[in-house]
């Protein structure tokens, strides 16, 4: 039990102490789970945090997720995630109750109005980002124009085009490279 | 049951959206036009909040999303359905990581996921985008000239260069939100 709680507490500092999430969360957990528990090597935080990008999900939650289960198994994993999330919950909660008392004063309209033309810009350097590392030859090229076009253009659900592209990736690869 | 029908929305966008925080907002477009639980202007709203303040950006977007949408216990429902997927998949992975790791099926379906994610977002966006730079309205009553909103695009325009060139593109996100904000008073963005 007290090394659940332990486990906890060290998440809910990660959670809390680190703003933005992603990779904002690498030094801190390089810190608190290699450094200062020995829970992991630097090498397994690192193919925690490849995986956790490209499995479904918070990547941080991923992280958190496989941290706790290699220190106590499935509660662990558990309680790790219980901390990573706890630190938002409480912090979000309030913001979002004061903005719901406050979104009439023209200030405050304003200042989201400003802030909104910040977020088009993050989007698009975070969709930069995302297409570099993503778009490594002509058939990625093409997945990425296809579900473009076909998510701005229909009313689709989002999770038809993640499993289309997934079976092209394979079908892809497939062509490619005949086994 | 609005707590079962958050929860149920959040597992499978916890489910579906690979590569993090942002991967998440193509599911809460499409979740704004079917259940009209937020407009995307709150979206947009919900992930300035969430990128600075502390926590991972999906589960901060997924707190403030039930939390308008049902208070406390919607928050807590939307939360728990966004991490529990990414807990199952990474206890089954886990179990078989060296086999993950080496896949070569994994590895080619991730291959197509990742310009498909990057595609999902860039059609989430635009609508976005249009909302913050174009008024089609004005357009329509004042010629061309009165389809930009200008003040909007000469402060995305600083933002594209302060956030890609020179030393202020190391500076965390919450110091350009923060200045929007300012910007945003300052200028009367929204007419009020």
């Amino acid at each position: 039990m007290k090394e659940l709680a332990e486990i906890f507490w060290t998440f809910v500092r990660v959670g809390a102490l680190t703003l933005g999430g992603g990779y904002a969360m690498l030094p801190l957990l390089q810190r608190e789970i290699v450094e200062k528990h020995g829970w992991a090597t630097g090498e397994e935080l690192m193919d925690w945090f490849a995986i956790g990008q490209c499995t479904p999900g918070v990547i941080a939650v991923n992280s958190a997720t496989f941290a706790g289960r290699k220190v106590r198994g499935i509660p662990g994993a558990i309680a790790a995630t219980l901390g990573m999330i706890a630190p938002s919950l409480i912090i979000i909660i309030m913001i979002a109750a004061v903005l719901q008392n406050f979104a009439e004063l023209p200030a405050v309209q304003n200042a989201f109005a400003g802030v909104r033309v910040c977020v088009c810009v993050m989007i698009v350097n975070a969709i930069v980002k995302l297409l570099k590392k993503a778009v490594v030859d002509v058939p990625a090229l093409c997945i990425y124009l296809a579900v473009f076009a076909a998510g701005a253009l229909t009313p689709l659900p989002p999770t038809c085009f993640v499993v289309l592209a997934a079976i092209a990736g394979i079908v892809v690869r497939a062509v490619r490279r005949p086994a | 049951m609005i707590y079962l029908r958050l929860f149920l929305e959040f597992f499978h966008t916890g489910l579906f959206s690979v590569g993090g925080g942002y991967a998440t907002l193509p599911f809460l477009y499409n979740m704004a036009d079917r259940t009209g639980w937020f407009t995307a202007a709150q979206i947009a709203d919900m992930l300035a909040v969430s990128e600075s303040t502390p926590g991972p950006i999906g589960v901060n977007m997924a707190t403030y999303a039930g939390y308008s949408t049902a208070g406390i216990g919607g928050a807590l429902a939307a939360t728990l359905g966004l991490v529990l997927p990414s807990m199952i998949v990474i206890l089954i992975v886990a179990a078989f990581l060296q086999r993950f790791r080496q896949s070569r099926w994994v590895d080619a379906a991730f291959y197509g996921l990742r310009p498909a994610s990057s595609g999902l977002i860039c059609a989430a966006a635009l609508p976005v985008i249009g909302e913050c730079f174009l008024r089609p309205a004005a357009w329509r009553s004042g010629g061309p000239a009165e389809l930009f909103e200008w003040k909007a695009v000469a402060l995305a325009a600083v933002l594209a260069v302060l956030t890609n060139i020179g030393p202020t593109k190391r500076l965390h996100p919450v110091w350009f939100l923060l200045a929007s904000a300012a910007v945003g008073i300052g200028l009367s963005f929204a007419g009020v």
